[in-house]
């Protein structure tokens, strides 16, 4: 059975995916540029490109367009952007570690527990920026510890930890709808506009935290990849080749929720971002691309449907609609295939 | 090939509350095929991955080249100890090339990437498997026998003289459960690599061990070479089935023929004939 060695495949073959999935990584960061300064151009009042390029790099002098670029258009784009990163990776690596396309954090809970204690936050303690960030973060956590703890019989197996995550995310969701139906008329309001989901409102506060997040975890998600591509491949498979399982799964579970969390945070739980930005860059790239690919596609999402939201449509909408419009039928089709192939578990 | 020492000391390894290996001695001859046999739930999965690290010990510890291996980086041991699990997941839409090369993660470094001596391996992980001609399809489109050549590749791509499978062959049909142990043969002698295999055919087993180890209860019954451990006694205890051995027509081996309640009485087809 043995044959002659053929390096020079093996190497052109592996170079060739790798290419491949470069390519496609940076046509992706180019859209996302583009998507951002777009979201810029537009509104009200149209302003050039080159006119939105000079105000952001302070080229120019022109007060108008700095005062609509910078003041009241660049949080909004740039919470758009930073959000869409922090869901995409945050998906990616939940799927990847679960190896199952339905384990991202919208859909196991972990965006209902950062949002039950956003909510919280904001009805009933009048919280400021900082807090609800905080609280954002410490919700996400804990749903994840609650739903860790109950999914553990000896190791964590795809299909427990989600169905858990989904019974956790209606208790969550269940207490918002307690919290909300304590508060006033226009807390509820915003309360149940947040909820949805919304680039358009975010506080400086909870972005400046994201911002900060992310200048830190996107480099340790790239780290982390390396042993993330030994998890995928079972537990066993991956201490077999010398990875320290428990440890880089803490890691990587850890920066997943910390992403979601300060995301929800600003944003509010912008639904099915995370579950679809992981798979829609693994089908783009080649299995082999990964984290940065999905943070892009996040972003471009979260742009696009904030485009969508505020611009196309006759009402400008909450950014959250427009991703559940493009999400949902996604997720049919989801949970239909994953059931006729038989995989996923 | 350097040469290797693996062996286990007062071994006792469970899962949660029950203890499914008490107490267990075994060393494992170095460059030779060692197959584990014995019936289900018998502890010879457990055993294996006891060996592999993959299970850290209840009781007593498990020796590589003199040193306890819990007390190894796990990097280090999987430099020299390699195991290919019962089932492990391939990512959606992987291609060959890509998996088999996942099985370098011990040789890479944070830094040292991918290096000309890792597409070798890969390579030659590939040759030695016949799957060479894979190497750019997914491994979604591959037919069992196929796939299972694929992981065995990858588990050489790991490059270890020690490599250990965990009922390889559970999921073939009976060609390629004969190939992948004819292959996993030629590992043995072309590079002296020493290979620890648990199977369920008894038959296979003798075929194919250089030495065999049956166990039950979490213990072993009996070790050696087939033909010295495998009688019809041996396979009743271990088993629970009475049989008659005979020698396999092909090697000379022993071959279990179970009785069964049915077919136990040869004077009766004497009668009707």
């Amino acid at each position: 059975m043995t044959e002659t060695l053929s390096v020079p495949l093996v190497r052109s073959g592996r170079m060739q995916r790798r290419r491949h999935s470069t390519v496609v990584t940076a046509v992706l960061a180019i859209i996302t540029f583009c998507l951002f300064v777009l979201t810029m151009m537009v509104g009200s009042y149209f302003v050039s490109p080159v006119a939105v390029m000079g105000s952001l790099l302070g080229l120019r002098d022109d007060a108008t367009a700095d005062f609509i670029v910078k003041d009241l258009r660049l949080p909004t784009a740039t919470a758009a952007l930073a959000v869409g990163v922090a869901m995409g990776i945050s998906g990616i690596v939940f799927q990847k570690l679960l190896g199952n396309p339905l384990a991202s954090p919208d859909f196991v809970g972990v965006s209902s527990g950062a949002s039950l204690f956003a909510v919280s936050a904001i009805v009933l303690f009048n919280a400021s920026s900082a807090m609800i960030s905080g609280s954002a973060l410490v919700g996400a956590l804990l749903t994840a510890l609650i739903i860790y703890l109950l999914a553990w019989r000896d190791g964590i197996t795809g299909y427990r930890f989600i169905l858990i995550g989904i019974a956790v995310s209606e208790f969550m969701l269940s207490i918002v709808g307690y919290v909300i139906s304590r508060a006033e008329l226009y807390e509820a309001r915003e309360a149940m506009t947040w909820l949805t989901g919304s680039v358009g409102q975010s506080g400086s506060g909870e972005l400046r935290t994201l911002l900060v997040a992310l200048v830190i975890l996107v480099p340790v998600a790239l780290v982390l990849e390396r042993p993330l591509r030994t998890l995928e491949l079972g537990d066993d498979t991956a201490k077999a080749l010398g990875s320290r399982v428990e440890v880089n799964r803490v890691a990587l579970i850890a920066l997943s929720i910390v992403l979601i969390g300060f995301s929800v945070a600003v944003a509010g739980p912008i639904m099915f971002v995370a579950l679809i930005a992981g798979p829609i860059a693994g089908r783009l790239t080649g299995p082999q691309g990964g984290v940065l690919a999905a943070g892009l596609v996040g972003a471009i999402i979260v742009l696009g449907a904030d485009l969508v939201a505020a611009q196309v449509l006759p009402t400008s909408l909450p950014t959250g609609v427009v991703t559940g419009i493009i999400g949902a039928p996604y997720l049919i089709w989801l949970l239909a295939t994953v059931n006729r192939e038989g995989r996923g578990g | 090939m350097t040469s290797h020492d693996l062996r286990a000391k007062n071994l006792t390894l469970g899962y949660s509350d029950t203890d499914i290996v008490t107490d267990l001695d075994v060393q494992i001859p170095d460059g030779r095929i060692t197959v584990i046999v014995g019936a289900n739930a018998c502890g010879k999965s457990t055993l294996l991955r006891g060996l592999a690290r993959l299970l850290s010990p209840r009781g007593g510890e498990v020796i590589l080249d003199g040193k306890s291996v819990q007390d190894m980086r796990s990097i280090d041991v999987a430099k020299v100890l390699g195991l290919l699990p019962q089932s492990p997941v391939a990512p959606d839409g992987i291609s060959v090339g890509d998996l088999v090369g996942r099985g370098r993660y011990p040789h890479q470094g944070w830094f040292r990437r991918w290096s000309d001596e890792d597409d070798r391996a890969v390579a030659a992980a590939l040759a030695a498997t016949g799957t060479t001609d894979l190497e750019d399809r997914s491994i979604a489109e591959l037919s069992g026998g196929q796939r299972q050549r694929v992981w065995v590749a990858m588990a050489l791509a790991q490059d270890t003289d020690l490599l250990l499978l965990d009922e390889p062959t559970t999921f073939l049909d009976i060609n390629h459960q004969v190939e992948l142990l004819d292959l996993l043969t030629d590992l043995n002698r072309e590079s002296g690599k020493t290979i620890v295999i648990v199977l369920h055919d008894l038959n296979l087993a003798c075929r194919y061990a250089d030495h065999i180890i049956a166990m039950k209860k979490g213990a072993i019954l009996a070790e050696g070479t087939p033909t010295a451990v495998i009688n019809a006694a041996v396979v009743t205890e271990v088993f629970g089935l009475a049989c008659e051995v005979v020698p396999d027509p092909v090697s000379g081996t022993p071959m279990i023929v179970p009785r069964g309640r049915h077919h136990a009485a040869p004077t009766v087809v004497e009668t009707l004939a």
